[in-house]
């Protein structure tokens, strides 16, 4: 895809950030929020959805909606990193942390992995110690605001400090398994951490 | 599908014919006249008329009918990845040499 | 012979103003070759930093017109090779361009079959080459155009396809306005819906072949329209345009 040809007067839509060191290498400054997806928005109705962990629990555990918003919630501010280069800083979300979710199971003892479930299909994997201890979380908000479909509202996973597919739209649960196991884009090209400040993005 | 005129998601949706380009570099052949079978519920049609969504990571092609998968094309600097398991076939016409 | 689909330097030979939207850019090719109407060319751009941007774009003018083709842009709103094209490109400029591309969304004179195209927007595009391509040859196969647009300026090529129904045996344009009409304006005003595409279809009879090109949704509207009016859905080819205006 390479080219010796330089179109003359052409920089792209890209900024220079004002803070070097919070956006990882090879990435730009976009003050949209892009939507990305490989499928029709999924539609499940509120009264119909749910919030499972299963997998490797002593226990599944499953929240309807309203049971889900009953849960402690947080507002959190990240910056997220998209493998497709963009990067948006302080982006503002409510929901709840995984770590309150799993105050809710017991984990046997061979769970290492997490695979994300998702309406339409979707999956991604990423190792139990990515997910915890604050590092990830389910939001249900963004921007003040209940978060928008095709953003992946009802609820969709968000895991700041791995590229930004992993922040699986439209979850509906967490599943725990002993051996990792390649998502929907892990399966197919891109890397299976995917840490965007190693540019950890394909295989 | 039903039609919603506000999901965005939606209208980003394009279909086959934007795959084209692709498609001719990694097989040196147009493709979006070849018909293709759903492997999930047997619709047959030519590659233009699958739903695309380039919005993503990588190319996702869908069936009009069923919506499932039927093809993924990921492009890193290195490579292509391809992902056929959504086709039963995919028939591509052979050009005689000149 | 099997052709490998390259990259190549085009020369801005002149650019239109068709509307306060669109522009069409003529382009020289080193290595033009003949294109199908409803094909595209690649438009890929790059920057000092080896950052590039890319879209799709179908030609707009005829396969006679031999070493150069025309492709009519919209400018989007923060479009990036859109805003490109209308603002920095000037004439003289070189642009990576690759194709001509497509083989689904094509018509040959030769197909024979009545022709309905149905256009929305900037979606009118493809559907020029193939009605401009049609009066190159002479052909005389029944031939409508129902075309779609938000206001009077927002009609590309006005001119020129008042000018070939007038000149052309067998060829009818229709307008729709969906915000707003011309003054005086007595025909069709809303958007395309099934009476409108009877109306329309019917002269062509039922072995007519229907071209649709617009954005998705619009797309989507109009092939179940079709369905719903008889025509079968092995004869309706389809081209989604997405927001950028452009294929891809």
């Amino acid at each position: 895809m390479a080219s010796n040809f330089i179109s003359r007067g052409f920089t792209g839509k890209r900024r220079q950030p004002e803070v070097a060191n919070r956006v990882p290498p090879g990435q730009y400054v976009t003050p949209d929020f892009p939507v990305l997806s490989a499928g029709p928005t999924p539609r499940t109705p509120l009264d119909q959805w749910t919030f499972t962990i299963d997998g490797l629990v002593r226990e599944p555990v499953k929240w309807s909606w309203a049971e889900f918003l009953q849960l402690p919630a947080q507002s959190f501010v990240v910056d997220i990193h998209c493998v497709t280069k963009w990067s948006k800083l302080d982006t503002h979300w409510e929901g709840v942390s995984i770590d309150m979710l799993f105050e809710y199971i017991d984990l046997e003892p061979n769970a290492m992995y997490v695979t994300a479930f998702c309406d339409g299909g979707y999956t991604t994997n990423m190792p139990l110690v990515d997910i915890i201890n604050g590092q990830s979380f389910i939001a249900y908000r963004y921007d003040g605001k209940p978060l928008p479909a095709e953003h992946g509202g009802p609820a969709r996973l968000v895991v700041p400090h791995l590229y930004f597919w992993k922040s699986a739209k439209w979850i509906r649960g967490l599943r725990l398994t002993e051996k990792d196991k390649p998502g929907f884009w892990e399966s197919l090209g891109y890397n299976n951490h995917g840490d965007p400040w190693k540019e950890e993005r394909y295989w | 599908m039903a039609i919603d005129r506000t999901d965005l998601n939606l209208s980003l949706m394009l279909d086959g014919n934007a795959v084209a380009g692709v498609l001719n570099e990694i097989f040196a052949l147009e493709m979006t006249a070849s018909p293709v079978e759903c492997a999930s519920c047997g619709r047959e049609g030519e590659m233009g008329t699958l739903l695309a969504f380039m919005q993503a990571p990588g190319v996702v092609l869908r069936c009009p009918v069923c919506e499932n998968t039927i093809l993924r094309i990921v492009q890193t600097p290195e490579a292509f990845y391809l992902d056929l398991r959504g086709a039963v076939y995919l028939r591509l016409k052979r050009i005689s040499a000149a | 012979m099997k052709r490998i689909l390259e990259w190549q330097i085009a020369t801005v030979k002149s650019i239109r103003q068709e509307t306060p939207k669109t522009k069409t850019f003529t382009l020289s090719l080193p290595n033009w070759v003949l294109h199908k109407p409803g094909q595209h060319y690649d438009v890929r751009l790059t920057a000092p930093d080896g950052y590039q941007a890319q879209r799709s774009y179908s030609i707009a003018s005829e396969p006679e017109r031999t070493g150069e083709i025309d492709l009519t842009v919209e400018r989007i709103e923060d479009g990036e090779v859109s805003s490109y094209m209308h603002e920095v490109l000037v004439v003289g400029d070189q642009i990576e361009v690759r194709g001509p591309i497509g083989g689904y969304f094509v018509w040959e004179a030769s197909m024979g079959r009545p022709i309905l195209l149905v256009a929305g927007g900037s979606g009118v595009v493809p559907l020029m080459s193939i009605i401009r391509h049609r009066a190159a040859v002479g052909s005389t196969v029944p031939m409508q155009l129902l075309y779609s647009s938000r206001t009077p300026e927002d009609v590309i090529y006005s001119n020129e396809l008042m000018r070939l129904q007038n000149s052309q045996y067998g060829l009818g344009i229709f307008f729709t306005f969906t915000r707003q009409s011309p003054a005086g304006w007595t025909s069709y005003a809303r958007r395309i819906d099934v009476p409108m595409l009877r109306e329309v279809t019917g002269p062509l009879g039922n072995k007519a072949q229907a071209y649709v090109c617009g954005p998705t949704l619009m797309v989507e509207a109009v092939a179940n329209g079709l369905l719903q009016i008889g025509l079968g859905s092995n004869l309706i080819r389809t081209e989604r345009f997405g927001p950028t205006g452009s294929i891809g």
